[in-house]
């Protein structure tokens, strides 16, 4: 059994975009802050931290969850994966990220990283969602600025292997 | 916002997590999804001495068909019962009430004992459930199984039966095939709690009507159905008027009761053609 006290701080280990890595927390600590804090990871975002917002969904053993509500602890031992697992080493853009730019389908870029990650489970599950489930999927996430249409366009486009087929806007 | 401090434990057998509730009792937190006990430990609204963490015992997270009954251990997630190929055919009521559950993302580590464990009185399962008719199996150190009714199990707004040493190892929904159900929920926006949930159900010449955020728990009205539908209306007023519904930031209970009022003949119909 794993046991850790309260103010104890213990070694978690995870796997993080494909690298074994581990860092300190104590058990209150909630995985979007070991992300951020402790593993240096700044990708995933943190809005509201109660599971409403959806700016920290990360993907666990390959499913779309709240970091915010998970513990550090939690994820001991998983595979954890985030949003700079998604471009190339050389910062080419997945078919996904791809679609979001092809549509301007982000301004501030807050909720970006949630949104990236949770279709990315949807698309390995599903890869012709209609666009009633790509909207119950993004309903599960905030935006405040770009308004959610052109979100849609950008995944269907990313579903339909379209990308790169539209405009690129300039520069 | 961060909890505040708690110890974690995280037990390799259901024995192991049985022993630490006897020990703990009320000071101990199950911790199963997570979705519902980790935003209320954030925004500091409950405290934990200890959090046990049963999500990752694989001998709670198994959905099996008895039968008439559809057992859902305690660590099964919400999408998990979503995606078991057996759902539409044997429990409709569940398939059709699972979408309102929050978020593709929280159901992802939501549970379905969880959520009928937190007893939130406008939350979709423990409706079904107790539509259904269905049962929770509950596991102690000290006192073993004990089975309980849904009606039984849920008391008020979140609080449940469940003694202070005992898991909620599972839930048992009764098989529906074959027969018609229909669940339909008013909220602001889709993937919130509800303001009402309405589910109907016939089943055995009967039907079987269930409110939800009507009152501190669901609440089941059982028509013969050779009253309906001459009866049904008045057995409809009758039934929320009886209920004292409540108020909140999202609806007043009059309100509430309205809602119901003027949807429960349209699910009870759709119920009715699914049947036919
Ligand atoms: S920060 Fe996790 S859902 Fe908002
Ligand atoms: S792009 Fe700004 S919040 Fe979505």
């Amino acid at each position: 059994m794993r046991r850790v006290n309260r103010s104890e701080r213990v070694r978690v280990a995870l796997t993080l975009n494909g690298r074994r890595l581990a860092a300190e927390a104590e058990p209150r600590m909630l995985l979007s802050d070991f992300l951020r804090q402790s593993l240096g990871a700044t990708g995933t975002h943190v809005g509201c931290e109660h599971g409403i917002c959806g700016a920290c969904t990360v993907l666990i053993d390959g499913v779309a969850q709240r970091a915010c509500l998970t513990l550090a602890v939690q994820a001991e031992g998983r595979d954890v994966r985030t949003v700079e697992s998604l471009a190339a080493a050389d910062g080419a853009l997945n078919p996904l990220q791809a679609a979001f730019r092809n549509n301007h389908a982000l301004q501030c870029g807050f909720c970006t990283p949630g949104i990236l990650m949770s279709f990315t489970d949807l698309l390995a599950r599903n890869p012709h969602p209609s666009e009633g489930e790509i909207r119950e999927v993004l309903s599960g996430h905030l935006c405040r600025c770009t308004g959610y249409a052109n979100i849609v366009a950008a995944i269907k486009e990313a579903a339909n292997g379209t990308a790169g087929a539209a405009p690129n806007p300039s520069p | 916002m961060k909890p505040r401090p708690f110890d974690y434990a995280r037990p390799d057998t259901v024995d192991e997590a049985l022993a630490l509730l006897a020990e703990y009792g009320d000071d101990a937190r199950i911790l199963a999804g997570g979705q519902s006990l980790i935003p209320m430990l954030n925004l500091r609204l409950i405290d934990a001495k200890v959090l046990i963490d049963i999500s990752r015992l694989a001998a709670l997270d198994a959905i099996s068909d008895h039968g008439d009954m559809i057992e859902v251990g305690a660590a099964v997630t919400q999408n998990k019962l979503m995606a078991w190929p057996g759902l539409d055919d044997k429990l409709p009521l569940v398939a059709a009430a699972l979408p309102y559950v929050g978020h593709f993302q929280t159901r992802n580590r939501g549970t379905v004992c969880g959520s009928i464990a937190h007893a939130d009185p406008s939350s979709e399962l423990p409706l079904a459930l107790a539509v259904l008719g269905g049962e929770v199996v509950l596991r102690s150190k000290q006192r073993g199984e004990r089975i309980l009714a849904a009606q039984a199990f849920q008391k008020d707004m979140l609080t449940t039966a469940r003694e202070p040493d005992e898991l909620v190892a599972a839930v048992r929904f009764p098989v529906l095939a074959g027969q018609g159900v229909a669940f339909r929920e008013v909220a602001r926006r889709h993937g919130d709690f509800a303001i009402i949930a309405i589910a109907a159900v016939f089943r055995n010449q009967e039907l079987h009507l269930g409110a939800g955020g009507l009152s501190g728990r669901p609440q089941v009205l059982r028509v013969p159905a050779e009253d309906y539908p001459h009866l049904l209306a008045n057995d409809v007023v009758r039934f929320v008027e009886g209920l004292e519904g409540y108020d909140d930031l999202h609806a007043s209970a009059a309100m509430r009761r309205d809602l119901f009022r003027n949807l429960a003949s349209g699910v009870v119909g759709e119920a009715m053609r699914c049947a036919a």
